[in-house]
């Protein structure tokens, strides 16, 4: 009788999950193999690049990241192309961030013309591959209305990644319950007043982490532009490349450096939306 | 109570797709009228009222609305929004705004009002509804009563003419229903005209001039409440009657 009161108050007990999962699941123990395993793939490559005969110079590498010379402290190559890419990849985004805006609201319009046109215009996008869009804007529409490889780029990447962030947003502005609509209508404010005062404020919370999610893909298919020869990481790692011939330390550096920065920006914005979350 | 008619709605029919929703509903409301709407769920109240405001929009009949004739795609949607003020059964705040800034937006946005006189009339209506130290609180920091007394301070800041209730307190904890109906004996005691839909039956005997019956998208039955509580004509409101009044 006790015995089942129990069980109706707290309801029954959650079983343990089996004993080779909780050690493995430990810190120490999950830390361990995750080491391993990391130290066995770096090992494998550089065993393997040994046996090719290959001749590491990762002591020539830090010049072109940074360096001091009699004229002071210099950034180098590496760095300069990351601030391109950072610098390209922002324009771009907020490009794409506008013009998918623009499809979301228009899809959303409840205008035929409107949504046909959103629709038409996200299919064709998502079925041109981006290294074929690049050489769209680039060679084809790159001579019709003048436009140079940077500003073919920042439309390029504008352009493909608009396709999600629209969807980004639409989703958003769905999320957002209609009594919200509802009341904002009710005290008389238009449309448009509604979306800007109301429901984008409050979209912002289910968008912020697919968001950041995009920013970073577009980050990373940035480096696509290296086939027009834009300045930026990429290219500036084939670069170096061409210049030095050390491949393998090169192109684990550039890696790394991509991976730095979306790292940080992942990690950046969830600290922003814990703060976001606290604040409502 | 002036006799001019400030809601007038002649043989209104809604269609949902095939469903007939309100079926040839007309009615008219006073300037300064208390008009109660009951009736069992889903007999058309709150379409009824929400085509009052343009939330809905009538599929025949004719409608004016302070003067204003309402119909699909008229341009008048806004300036008609703008007298007549809606309190909902979810309150619909604004969760990302303050209360104050819940009292504010649409005086400053749709009216055009300076922030500070935005400011002042928001607590003067905070006030009002005797909450004027939850005024920096955002809306999920407050209790449903009190959510809901900030929804009816929104639509008064509103200056509006007309306030539709849809159901103000079906949805509170009923230690909280007081609090909000209270606020709206004193409003209906300042000569606002109210169209609200509601079983609290205490509250209809003692602000209503008019109790509407609706059933199955028909007004049914009109009455002054002392005629409506104590010999309806219908059979169907009798016992809708002997039902709600049983708790
Ligand atoms: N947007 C809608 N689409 C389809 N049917 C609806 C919609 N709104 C209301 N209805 C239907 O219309 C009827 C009346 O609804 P409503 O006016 O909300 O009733 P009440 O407020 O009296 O409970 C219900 O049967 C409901 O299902
Ligand atoms: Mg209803």
């Amino acid at each position: 009788m006790a015995l089942s009161e129990t069980a109706g108050l707290h309801g029954p007990p959650i079983p343990k999950p089996p004993v080779h999962q909780q050690v493995l699941n430990s810190v120490p123990v999950a830390v361990a193999i995750y080491a391993i395993v990391v130290g066995l793939i770096v090992y494998g490559s550089f065993a393997g690049a040994q046996n090719m005969g290959y001749n590491w110079q990762w002591y020539r590498v830090p010049q072109y990241l940074y360096s001091f010379t009699d004229d002071g402290f210099q950034w180098g190559e590496i760095s300069v192309g990351l601030v391109a890419t950072i610098r390209l990849s922002i324009l771009s985004f907020a490009l794409a961030t506008v013009l998918g805006l623009v499809v979301a609201l228009l899809r959303l319009s409840g205008l035929v013309v409107g949504s046909a046109v959103a629709v038409a215009y996200l299919e064709l996008i998502r079925n041109i591959p981006l290294l074929v869009l690049l050489y769209l804007f680039y060679y084809v529409l790159g001579p019709i209305f003048g436009l140079d490889r940077y500003v073919a780029s920042i439309l390029t990447l504008a352009v493909f990644h608009s396709a999600l962030i629209s969807e980004i947003f639409r989703a958003g502005i769905n999320a957002v319950a209609v009594g919200q609509w509802e009341a904002a209508k009710s005290i008389g404010m238009s449309t448009g007043q509604a979306y800007r005062y109301i429901i984008l404020p409050q979209s912002v919370r289910f968008m912020l982490p697919p968001m950041t999610g995009e920013m970073v893909h577009l980050i990373k298919s940035s480096a696509i532009v290296s086939v027009i020869a834009v300045a930026e990481l990429t290219t500036i790692g084939r670069n170096i490349i061409s210049d030095t011939y050390m491949s393998f330390e090169i192109w684990f550096t550039i890696a790394a450096v991509y991976m730095v920065v979306t790292l940080i920006l992942s990690v950046g914005v969830s600290f922003l939306e814990r703060k976001f979350t606290v604040d409502q | 109570m002036s006799s001019q008619p400030i809601i007038e709605a002649r043989n209104l029919d809604k269609f949902f797709g095939k469903f007939h929703a309100l079926k040839d509903v007309s009615i008219s409301v006073r300037q300064g009228e208390r008009v109660v709407v009951c009736g069992p769920s889903g007999s058309g109240k709150s379409t009824l009222i929400r085509c009052f405001n343009a939330l809905e929009s009538h599929s025949s009949g004719t409608l004016v609305v302070d003067g204003i004739e309402v119909f699909e795609g008229s341009k008048d949607v806004r300036k008609l929004r703008q007298e007549v003020g809606m309190v909902f059964q979810q309150f619909n705040l604004f969760p990302h705004l303050t209360v104050l800034e819940n009292l504010m937006i649409g005086p400053m946005k749709v009216r055009k009002v300076s922030r500070d006189q935005a400011e002042r009339t928001a607590r003067t209506y905070l006030d009002r509804v005797h909450i004027p130290e939850q005024a920096e609180k955002y809306p999920a920091q407050l209790s449903g009563g009190q959510q809901q007394r900030v929804a009816i301070a929104r639509s008064l800041c509103m200056e509006t003419r007309i306030m539709l209730f849809d159901e103000p307190t079906s949805a509170l904890d009923p230690e909280m229903i007081n609090e909000v109906l209270d606020v709206m004996v004193e409003l209906a005691e300042t000569g606002m005209t109210m169209v609200v839909v509601t079983h609290e039956m205490g509250f209809a005997r003692k602000v209503a001039d008019t109790m509407v019956f609706m059933e199955e998208g028909r007004i049914v039955e009109v009455a002054p409440p002392d005629q409506f509580f104590t010999a309806p004509s219908s059979d169907r409101c009798r016992m809708f009657l002997a039902q709600i009044l049983e708790h």
